[in-house]
């Protein structure tokens, strides 16, 4: 109430008897909340309630047996102190970070380069720009089996490229030693990633004016010199918005692991998000699984909040 | 959570009273954040399932036979029971690997089946958590089975679950690249390596097993492990040492290919059928596949090598098991076991088997079933000898197969000492 008060004043409803002005002010109350309604009941059921049952099962021993007999006592920080002392957590947590930070630098540098070519016009671009969006519209799984045949070891596509041009002389075991699986498994995600980055980033360039390289030009700035200078400051919002969702969406990525390798081999590629999937539904110990998903939306949480500094502030400067 | 503007965002327009990118981007982040919250949003979809409907005579089955084959002979057979007994039934088909989450939500919304099919190592968990009638009340019993197949149903010495056929795995061979070599399958563990030596070539391994990164791989383990005197509860154990000492040899002297560690058992048949591996080890469910998609490969099957000769080739049994859960109504779970007993009678095991090549759980219709069936006689001999994976470990099965797969995988793929692999593996299931 107190701050609709100031608001009708300023815009401008005369000041009616007390009794008429409360009655209207409900009525349009009711009418706004009613507008938000929807959406609202929609987060609370599908979003909000999720995330409240999770973390009050990561202070539960929730298992099995849960399921059948609705007997889930409380343990305190129990799921969380065996999360922490598991000794895939680390490595797990390793694994988040090396994934992400490899998947971001390689889609992000990628996809900008090629967002930058096809602003170029050329025949057939606009074709092969529309080629580049391919890896979006497989299935996930299916992406992962045909990438599981490429990378095999001995009949695998890549190997027999590779060797084919000289480049290797011993089949390199992408999927099958702990040195490589989880650079082949980046990898992959970068090929799934680059379609967004360059969407959003294409998209991003064509709002640029010609006229600011036309007058960079005029000063000497072509180049590398009009990339850092003139394209580089004016995507900075676009930048942002993509690095940020970038991680959002690559720190909880599933279906691709355990397609390509299931969290190995002996835990190679296992991630946050893989383990929790692990001890929620493979070992059925969802309380830890809870706890254990908490630690990975915390994680999203810190990312989402700088993503939403970013956007205000370029909403602001915008 | 900023849903009132930024501090450093002046209040540029008092009018506007919601800001609208705050907004935006708080749903964007609540679908990335509700996307994480998988086991919270399980509860909720244990709200939606419909209860159990029908007359009294209507049996509500559960189970994951999809394939044709599977389908129509175990749809065959309820029929002929149902009709039998004067008892209709209707059958929910679940994708395989996601049976375990659909019953723990049929669990929780109280709308279990009437009978419910579970894969065997799942049995004493579900037991354990009392959503399962003992059996011997309904008149059903063990007698007959083979008694390995009459663990895979039991709980604390109660009988929870029947398996009308089981299945097991042996070593398959291609006989014309073995008498290319001049070698005879073999039956020891030293034959093996001398016959895998003798047929590895720059195109092709002599040998191939599933070491994936789940429970298949821990299968396929069992037969190695166990013929050598290895056991479950005691995982840093000669005997397991050496199993997995003679997965890494094949391994490291390139017998096999490093690739088993992501090769569940389809992709090891799929390179069998390639001709990419001369003798592999796999179970009777892809024999269909092999011969519909390599009709011209002569293959033949023998139990799996043993350490020394003369010894007992030990396989794990596999297979689904036939429950009737507690569904609080006494009277249709009483018929819903009539009907049971009557699917699990030895003439419907003979038909199933035949149908789905797989072996009778009773013992003299198995011995029947290999005169019938000379092609499956290898089958039906380790079927003989084989082993419930759950009758010592129970419930906590599933954590000790997962530490012995990721053990295993250790082995494999950074040649870590056997010793040292288990000895942590021990530690993760004290």
């Amino acid at each position: 109430m107190t701050t609709t008060q100031p608001a009708a004043t300023r815009t401008g409803i005369p000041a009616l008897p007390p009794t008429r002005r409360r009655r209207r002010l409900t009525g349009d109350l009711l009418v706004r909340y009613a507008f938000i309604a929807p959406a609202a009941l929609y987060m609370i059921a599908f979003f909000g309630y999720p995330i409240l049952k999770n973390v009050v099962m990561s202070f539960q021993a929730y298992d099995f047996a849960t399921f059948f007999n609705g007997k889930a006592p409380f343990v305190g920080f129990a799921n969380y102190t065996a999360t922490f002392s598991d000794p895939i957590f680390l490595r797990a947590l390793g694994n988040t970070g090396l994934f992400t930070i490899g998947s971001i630098i390689g889609q992000f540098v990628i996809g900008m380069g090629l967002a930058l070519y096809f602003r170029k016009k050329f025949p057939l671009s606009g074709f092969l720009r529309s080629l580049l969006l391919l890896p979006w519209l497989l299935p996930m799984i299916v992406s992962a089996a045909v990438w599981r045949w490429i990378l095999e070891q001995d009949n695998g596509a890549l190997n027999q490229f590779l060797a084919g041009i000289g480049l290797i002389s011993d089949p390199i075991p992408w999927l099958n030693s702990s040195d490589t699986a989880l650079i082949a498994v980046i990898m992959v995600n970068i090929w799934l990633g680059i379609p967004f980055n360059v969407v959003l980033l294409y998209s991003g360039l064509q709002s640029i004016p010609d006229e600011l390289y036309e007058a960079g030009q005029l000063d000497g700035a072509t180049g590398w010199k009009s990339f850092w200078n003139i394209t580089l400051p004016m995507l900075r919002p676009v930048v942002s918005v993509v690095l940020l969702l970038g991680v959002i969406y690559t720190i909880k990525v599933l279906d691709l692991i355990i397609g390509l390798t299931g969290g190995g081999p002996a835990n190679a590629t296992q991630t946050l998000a893989t383990r929790s999937y692990e001890m929620s539904f493979v070992e059925f110990d969802f309380g830890q699984g809870a706890a254990l998903s908490n630690v990975l939306i915390l994680i999203a949480l810190a990312f989402s909040l700088v993503y939403l500094r970013a956007n205000a502030r370029a909403a602001k400067n915008g | 959570m900023p849903t009132t503007p930024m501090p450093d965002r002046p209040v540029v327009d008092a009018g506007r009273r919601t800001p609208p990118e705050p907004n935006q981007s708080l749903t964007r982040r609540a679908l990335g954040l509700g996307a994480l919250a998988a086991p919270g949003l399980l509860a909720l979809a244990s709200c939606g399932s419909s209860g159990s409907t029908g007359g009294p005579n209507a049996i509500r089955v559960v189970d994951y036979y999809n394939t044709p084959a599977d389908d129509v002979a175990i749809n065959g057979t309820f029929t002929k029971c149902a009709e039998e007994l004067g008892l209709t039934f209707s059958r929910e088909r679940v994708p395989g690997d996601q049976l375990i989450a659909k019953v723990l939500q049929m669990g929780s919304s109280k709308t279990l089946p009437d009978l419910l099919m579970l894969d065997n190592p799942n049995v004493q968990q579900v037991a354990a958590s009392g959503a399962l009638a003992p059996l011997e009340q309904y008149g059903i019993t063990t007698d007959g089975l083979t008694p390995a197949v009459a663990d895979l149903g039991m709980h604390d010495g109660t009988l929870y679950g029947i398996a009308p056929t089981v299945n097991t795995i042996a070593l398959f061979y291609n006989v014309a690249m073995l008498e290319e070599a001049g070698v005879t399958p073999p039956t020891t563990w030293d034959e093996l390596r001398a016959a895998a030596e003798a047929l590895t070539t720059p195109d092709r391994y002599g040998f191939a097993f599933s070491a994936i990164a789940s429970y298949e791989g821990t299968w396929q383990f069992m037969p190695f492990m166990w013929s050598n005197g290895g056991e479950e509860t005691d995982l840093s154990g000669e005997g397991v040492l050496g199993a997995s000492q003679l997965w890494s040899d094949f391994v490291s002297a390139g017998l096999t290919s490093r690739s088993v560690v992501n090769w569940g058992q389809g992709d090891v048949m799929d390179q069998f059928k390639a001709g990419n591996a001369a003798m592999v080890i796999n179970g009777p469910w892809n024999i269909a596949g092999l011969e519909a998609d390599t009709p011209d490969l002569d293959w033949d099957v023998v139990t799996i090598p043993v350490p020394t000769p003369g010894g007992e080739s030990v396989a794990p049994l596999g297979g689904e098991v036939w429950t009737v859960p507690v569904t609080g109504d006494e009277e249709k779970q009483a018929k819903a076991a009539a009907l049971l007993k009557a699917f699990v009678a030895p003439e419907n095991q003979l038909f199933m088997a035949a149908e789905r090549s797989t072996i009778p759980g009773d013992a003299e219709a198995a011995i029947q079933f290999a005169s019938e069936n000379p092609d499956l006689g290898t089958f039906v001999e380790q079927v003989s000898t084989a082993r419930s994976r759950t009758a010592q470990l129970g419930p906590d099965w599933p954590r000790t197969a997962k530490a012995i797969y990721t053990a295993n995988q250790r082995v494999l793929v950074d040649d870590t000492d056997p010793a040292e692999a288990f000895d942590e593996a021990a530690k993760t299931v004290r």
